[in-house]
């Protein structure tokens, strides 16, 4: 062969390629196609357009400082009790979004993945950017509100990539085993708005952890309890002091879920086009 | 000499017909359904999942050497497409292996991935990128595939305002520009009008001889696989049936066997269709004969068998029983026989066709076959210039032209 280069490629029962996680990082410009078409294609037609990403958030907003700051007069420590709602809508929201268009990327792009090969993995991972784009946008209404109540969040805002971080990691592990499992039982479709309606009240979104004194460890086993903590901590000038312990906890539970999902998404991904 | 570029051998792919459990109750089927869930994630995929087997490919095995030119050619259901499928990497085999030496490309639909609320000069970026080429490559080769498809004016225009037939030009166009080592091309010219059929041709014969780049070609368009491919390979129910120069495969291919359907009546106190054949050697040289086989409980005084043949949507196109024969129509009482109708010179274009089958005597129906056989027809007219079927129709009529001064 004139091109020693030249890659040689094995197609086998059983065999995983392996080139797959070098192929992930060749096929890395699709990653970004890919999650441009989905941001721009997101809302097109529509009036409002982003304003849909700020109005959601919003409502949420106020109605959980009626019931839980005014109608159950949850306490806020020194803070202004729609800033403690906000610093945890904003991570649930992230969450929320990214786990449920990754856990329907693969049957939206049934056409791509029956036609096309590429590491399938491109496509869930992509249906995360939409999510990210949405979170800037309440990023956006949160300093709106600081501005507000001249509320300064000081260094620990510093640390707020990492529970960013930590909030994609549960939604990406959790959005792995659903749009798998989704491929083959589409049973799964409608377990995803029922995990999240379920998620919303085991999470502290509405009301600070601190409520729960004696539970935060075992809480904790939701990373999501950690990511909204961790987002407090960040922004609120540390005011729900973060157990390190219960943090590890939730860290541990968020590797977990990814670890275990990469397994299962790696495991089925050779069958999808077969069923799918 | 040089290792083949690809290298298949024993290739297999199996699927399951999958045939549900008959369940009465609500009751019963969902504890059906969770004993299999609960066996299918305990056993995960290695689990073997109920049905009937069947092997789309089976001990297919070739080689294929660089700058090669292959056409796969086999009748609906051969396994051509699983082919395809399998050596572009969207599935894995259940059997053997194949080894590619070089970077694939695969074209087993044209616009995959297109969007229609982005324009065409983002569907180009998206597309590309699919197909598997950097943004580099596209940014320096979109002058070219804007050039080649001829849509400069409605490049900022959505896809989805787009005609059928820009749509079409502007996808295989990206896809005309792909620099693969090895190019793999599905059934996609079947679409777009004629003149940008031969451009593609073109184009992909153009490929081809210049750059000695190996395509693997699947097609019905038999014009089109005698022009570009060398080498031919020729599947059967899953199993390489001839390899070899695509000449020798391809009129070989054409004239075997029949495209044949038995049936299983559901009701033997009627008179019933048993079997419909058509004859494709026959067929190959441009004529037409199908043999329909019928049994009755009594004998039938008068059988009469009409058949209708129809373009591949359907459209009937020409259609004739016993019955209108009227008095050159007198066959014998019979309770089985079979009745042949024949035409000596089938004056269709090449495309796929349909026919529908019918039985009864001289007064009623019996029994219908609707869409009993589907069959590709090559016309031995070959019209190079030809306008696509779409506006000239199925027929063709034995035109006389004429021409005076005036």
């Amino acid at each position: 062969m004139e091109k020693p280069d030249t890659p040689e490629l094995i197609l086998e029962a059983g065999r995983s390629s392996r080139h797959y996680w070098g192929d992930l990082w060749r096929y890395r410009e699709l990653l970004g196609f890919l999650a441009w078409r989905d941001i721009k294609v997101r809302y097109k037609q529509t009036t409002l357009g982003v304003l849909w990403a700020l109005i959601q958030p919003a409502v949420t907003l106020a109605v959980f400082t009626f019931i839980f700051g005014k109608l159950a007069g949850m306490p806020a420590g020194n803070v202004p009790y729609p800033l403690l709602v906000l610093c945890g809508l904003l991570p649930w929201q992230l969450f929320s979004a990214a786990f449920s268009n990754a856990s329907g990327s693969l049957v939206a792009n049934t056409h791509l993945i029956s036609k096309v090969y590429f590491p399938r993995l491109i496509v869930p991972l992509s249906s995360v950017a939409v999510a990210l784009i949405d979170f800037c946008v309440v990023l956006v209404l949160l300093t709106t509100l600081c501005l507000w109540w001249q509320f300064m969040p000081d260094w620990r805002i510093m640390l707020l990539p990492l529970f960013i971080v930590l909030t994609l990691v549960t939604a990406i592990g959790t959005g792995l085993w659903l749009t798998a499992l989704t491929v083959k039982y589409r049973d799964f479709r409608f377990v995803v708005p029922f995990l999240l309606q379920v998620g919303l009240f085991l999470s502290p979104v509405g009301f600070s952890s601190t409520n729960l004194p004696n539970w935060r460890f075992v809480y904790s086993f939701n990373p999501m309890v950690g990511a909204i903590d961790g987002f407090r901590w960040c922004l609120l000038r540390g005011e729900p002091t973060l157990d390190p312990a219960n943090l590890a906890v939730s860290i541990g539970m968020a590797l977990l879920l990814l670890g275990s999902g990469l397994w299962y998404f790696r495991r089925t991904e050779r069958t999808f086009a077969d069923i799918i | 000499m040089a290792s083949p570029v690809i290298s298949v051998s024993n290739l297999g792919k199996r699927y399951y017909l999958s045939h549900e459990k008959r369940t009465d109750t609500l009751r019963d089927s969902l504890t059906q359904k969770f004993r299999q869930l609960g066996r299918r994630l305990a056993g995960g995929a290695a689990a073997v999942p109920e049905g009937e087997e069947f092997w789309a490919l089976r001990d297919v095995s070739f080689d294929v050497q660089q700058g090669d030119v292959i056409g796969i050619i086999g009748r609906n259901g051969a396994g051509k497409s699983t082919l395809l499928k399998l050596l572009s990497r969207i599935t894995e085999p259940t059997a053997g292996r194949a080894v590619i030496r070089g970077r694939v490309a695969s074209l087993l639909e044209v616009g995959t991935g297109f969007h229609p609320e982005l324009s065409g000069r983002e569907n180009i970026f998206l597309n590309g990128a699919i197909l598997g080429m950097s943004r580099l490559e596209i940014t320096r080769k979109f002058d070219e595939i804007v050039a080649f498809a001829e849509v400069d004016r409605f490049l900022d225009t959505q896809v989805k305002h787009y005609s059928s037939g820009m749509y079409v030009r502007l996808a295989f166009s990206v896809a005309a520009h792909l620099e693969p080592e090895i190019l793999i091309v599905d059934e996609v010219l079947a679409v777009g009008d004629a003149q940008f059929q031969k451009k593609c041709l073109g184009k992909m014969g153009e490929v081809a001889r210049t750059s000695g780049r190996t395509i693997i070609f699947v097609s019905h368009n038999t014009a089109a696989l005698q022009a570009i491919c060398r080498t031919g390979l020729w599947l059967q129910q899953g199993r390489v049936v001839q390899a070899g120069p695509m000449s020798e495969c391809l009129s070989a291919y054409l004239a075997s066997g029949n495209e044949a359907a038995t049936f299983v009546p559901t009701n033997t106190t009627k008179p019933h269709i048993t079997s419909i054949t058509l004859d494709r050697a026959v067929l190959a040289a441009g004529k037409l004969r199908i043999s329909v086989g019928f049994k009755s409980p009594f004998p039938l005084s008068c059988p009469v068998v009409g058949i209708t043949l129809q373009s591949r949507h359907g459209q009937p196109l020409a259609g004739s029983n016993g019955r209108m024969m009227g008095e050159n129509w007198k066959p014998p009482a019979l309770s089985e026989g079979v009745i042949t109708a024949e035409i000596d010179r089938l004056p269709l274009h090449s495309d796929t066709y349909r026919a529908s089958v019918y039985l009864g005597d001289a007064m009623q129906d019996y029994d219908q076959k609707l869409d009993a056989l589907e069959f590709d027809f090559i016309s031995p007219h070959f019209y190079p210039e030809s306008p696509p079927l779409h506006v000239i129709g199925q027929l063709d009529l034995p035109w006389r032209w004429s021409v005076g001064s005036g």
